[in-house]
């Protein structure tokens, strides 16, 4: 290769490494802040600020879904499986929240540690499936439970 | 290699050959394009949790796929165009910044469209999401900097080096959902490993990307064979074809 397009060569790959580092050395040290939500293990540590705007992801726990009767309240707990935030919304769940399913909630954290929320968002897997096959694993899953002994879900 | 390589440096070669490809080429893309559309999205299963609204996967992830990696061949032509000033990497350069801009918001428009029955929301700037409205300011960049210049070597030079500057984003696209918590979920598809998409809707989307990847293809080497012919204009070889035309 010709010397000057063997220098101008090492220029591009400098360029290329050198942009990259600055940029990745930037977006390590904003990591707190690319993160779209806090885990509940977090919040528990004290980590998310109390009062001010949040947002909260986990796994919506089995069981803990419970609906207002007379308004559009509802109340649910997320979990990292580490730790649980306790979530009060108000307003119509997207149709995919479900329980045992992704969640984030968006809102202020009160005393007590519950998230006031002002919005909720379903989160869903990279899992794809025709319904026929879930329901088939779903099927297999529960005898393998059965031989084993396993009482559910539950610990 | 070498004699190949300088090769793609003619004018009137690259003109001939781009032309003896696309002739069988663009239409093979657009019945793949019709064809996978169609089978995804009539004969595959509704998923079990997402229903029929998962089905805009099939242009989804093929338009975002081929919206990063033609991000690199865009780098790659720009590198090309750095080191051995090459006029044809120029123009291939310039011919893929409109072609990546139109995929990646093909890409952030359906993504905007399904976000809104699955999560609840048509926009939310996770890691995701944010980098890849960066990936659509990049290819703009590029197009707006090309123009802004008069000097078209100078241009190049300039928008070679955003290109090879930008291509930091692409990798962080990429693992965004692994390295941040995000509302977007991580990649069914992996490099390692399987994916976590059942075959009957896998082949469908992988067959689709593949049509993406053509439709690609065929955009840069048109866009590539106007540019040529714009610059070419007073050469021979151009008129000689401009006769042509003219008289057949």
């Amino acid at each position: 290769m010709h010397p000057v397009r063997k220098q101008r060569l090492w220029l591009v790959l400098f360029l290329v490494v050198f942009s990259s580092s600055a940029i990745g050395l930037m977006a390590y040290a904003l990591r707190g802040n690319i993160n779209l939500f806090y885990p509940p293990v977090e919040v528990a540590a004290g980590l998310a600020p109390v009062g001010q705007s949040i947002r909260v992801g986990g796994m919506v726990v089995e069981g803990s879904v419970q609906r207002s009767d007379s308004s559009l309240e509802v109340r649910f707990d997320v979990t990292d499986y580490e730790a649980v935030v306790s979530v009060v919304y108000t307003g119509i769940l997207p149709d995919l929240f479900d329980e045992g399913q992704g969640a984030v909630a968006a809102g202020k954290l009160d005393e007590n540690g519950v998230l006031q929320a002002s919005e909720v968002l379903a989160k869903h897997d990279e899992n794809y499936m025709p319904p026929e096959v879930a329901e088939a694993l779903e099927a297999s899953k529960a005898r393998m439970a059965e031989q084993n002994g396993e009482q559910g879900y539950g610990q | 290699m070498w004699t190949l390589f300088h090769k793609f440096g003619s004018p009137p070669w690259l003109y001939r050959l781009s032309g003896s490809i696309l002739r069988w080429l663009l239409p093979i893309t657009l019945l793949a394009l019709v064809g996978g559309a169609v089978w995804g999205v009539l004969f595959t299963a509704p998923d079990f949790r997402q229903g029929n609204s998962y089905r805009i996967i099939y242009i989804h992830v093929p338009a975002a796929v081929v919206a990063l990696a033609g991000y690199y061949v865009m780098a790659i032509a720009g590198a090309v165009s750095l080191i051995w000033r090459m006029k044809m990497a120029d123009i291939a350069m310039r011919a893929c910044a409109p072609i990546g801009a139109a995929l990646t918001f093909v890409a952030l428009v359906t993504g905007s469209i399904w976000g809104k029955p699955t999560w609840g929301t048509w926009w939310v700037w996770d890691a995701r999401i944010t980098s890849m409205l960066i990936l659509l300011f990049l290819y703009l960049g590029v197009v707006a900097l090309y123009e802004a210049y008069e000097n078209k070597a100078l241009a190049a030079k300039a928008c070679a080096i955003l290109s090879l500057v930008g291509t930091v984003n692409i990798p962080i696209i990429y693992k965004s959902v692994d390295w941040w918590y995000s509302l977007h979920q991580p990649a069914s598809i992996k490099f390692t490993g399987g994916s976590t998409i059942d075959p009957s809707m896998l082949y469908p989307l992988l067959f689709m990307i593949t049509a993406f990847y053509c439709l690609f293809t065929c955009a840069l080497l048109l866009n590539m064979r106007v540019e040529i012919l714009q610059r070419e204009q007073r050469t021979a070889w151009v008129r000689a074809l401009a006769n042509k035309g003219a008289a057949g």
